[in-house]
């Protein structure tokens, strides 16, 4: 039960969803706290039901559509591209490069728009409660979706019970978020989510980069996936790659940045 | 025609983002990939490892553009 690739896809869907849930929270909690809470957990709950049912059906139609190592290509490079757009941006902003995401700050945006907002009513909802709430949840919820749709996927075709194992994992980070952000009753911006989105980005390029290599058996001739040197063991030392590479880049950017820095200050003295 | 444009550019920004150059980048270290497995360039366990460096150059230009830009990548 715990081989590598079922860890890794349990800490990654849980970590991811954690992340987003955290983002999703704060959207919610400014709605709810402003606006009343009957319209924001409508909203809310209607949004979760739609991500699970699209979980649901992508899951199951994609499983039956295409070959294993077709699967593992496609899967492998969409999760290789987004999962460099998570660990892109979480070193740009460790390394300075980029201002970190702020859940203070958006929470007070938001309740500032819900006040200004007008009070219109549909279906005895707040609408504007309903949709902000129903939005929020949704598009942060489809990144959660796309990782448990694609992991669970290429990691089914070695253990079938793997799409329930990630949507597990992603339903407990609801859930452990949910609790936290009932009791604290506040944004929850004491979560080191840049380090959180880090670590997802680097598991999600970790098994990007793994399938996708695996996948690309498709185009030799007898269309098997190919094999990593070590098996299943080398997403290990993918992993370790990657955890070297983000920390040398975290460095390098660090070093240029504040040279950047001096060099503006510098500029900015002799005039 | 509104909602197509609308939902094409909702995928453009979930997958592409703020930065085309690792999307591109990305594609095009894969297709080497695929065709050294087609041509057999080289061994199959090789192209693993050598896409995953492929990989880590693109990692690493798109974050020498981040940095001429000045972040704003």
């Amino acid at each position: 039960m715990l081989d590598p690739g079922t860890v890794g896809l349990v800490s990654a869907v849980f970590v991811a969803s954690a992340v987003e849930c955290v983002e999703a929270s704060t959207i919610v909690l400014a709605m709810g706290m402003t606006r009343g809470w009957k319209s924001t957990v409508v909203g809310s709950v209607l949004a979760l039901l739609a991500l699970a049912v699209m979980v649901a059906v992508a899951g199951v139609s994609l499983r039956n559509a295409i070959s294993q190592s077709l699967l593992q290509l496609i899967i492998g490079t969409l999760l290789v591209i987004f999962g460099l757009q998570w660990l892109r941006k979480a070193i740009l902003r460790a390394s300075g490069w980029k201002a970190k995401h702020d859940e203070e700050s958006v929470f007070r945006q938001e309740q500032e728009e819900a006040r200004k907002a007008g009070h219109l009513m549909r279906g005895g909802l707040d609408w504007f409660a309903f949709v902000v709430s129903f939005k929020g949840v949704f598009l942060e919820g489809l990144e959660v979706v796309f990782i448990v749709i694609t992991f669970g996927l290429s990691a089914s075709l070695k253990n079938p019970q793997s799409m329930s194992i990630a949507a597990a994992g992603a339903a407990a980070a609801l859930m452990v978020v949910l609790i936290v952000a009932v009791i604290a009753h506040r944004p929850l911006s004491a979560v080191p989510e840049n380090w959180l989105k880090m670590a997802v980005g680097l598991l999600l390029c970790t098994f990007g980069t793994f399938w996708a290599c695996e996948g690309l058996g498709y185009f030799s001739g007898g269309a098997e996936s190919l094999e990593w040197p070590g098996g299943d063991w080398a997403l290990l030392g993918v992993l370790a790659s990657w955890i070297l590479v983000s920390y040398l880049c975290v460095n390098m950017l660090r070093r240029l940045h504040a040279a950047r820095v001096a060099a503006e200050v510098a500029d900015g003295g002799q005039r | 025609m509104r909602y197509l444009a609308g939902f094409l550019r909702f995928w453009y920004d979930f997958l592409v983002g703020d930065s085309w150059e690792v999307c591109v980048g990305v594609v095009i270290v894969l297709a080497c990939g695929a065709a050294s497995a087609h041509w057999q360039i080289v061994g199959g366990r090789a192209i693993g490892p050598l896409v995953g460096l492929g990989l880590v150059i693109v990692v690493l230009i798109s974050f020498l553009t981040a940095a001429r830009g000045g972040g704003r990548h």
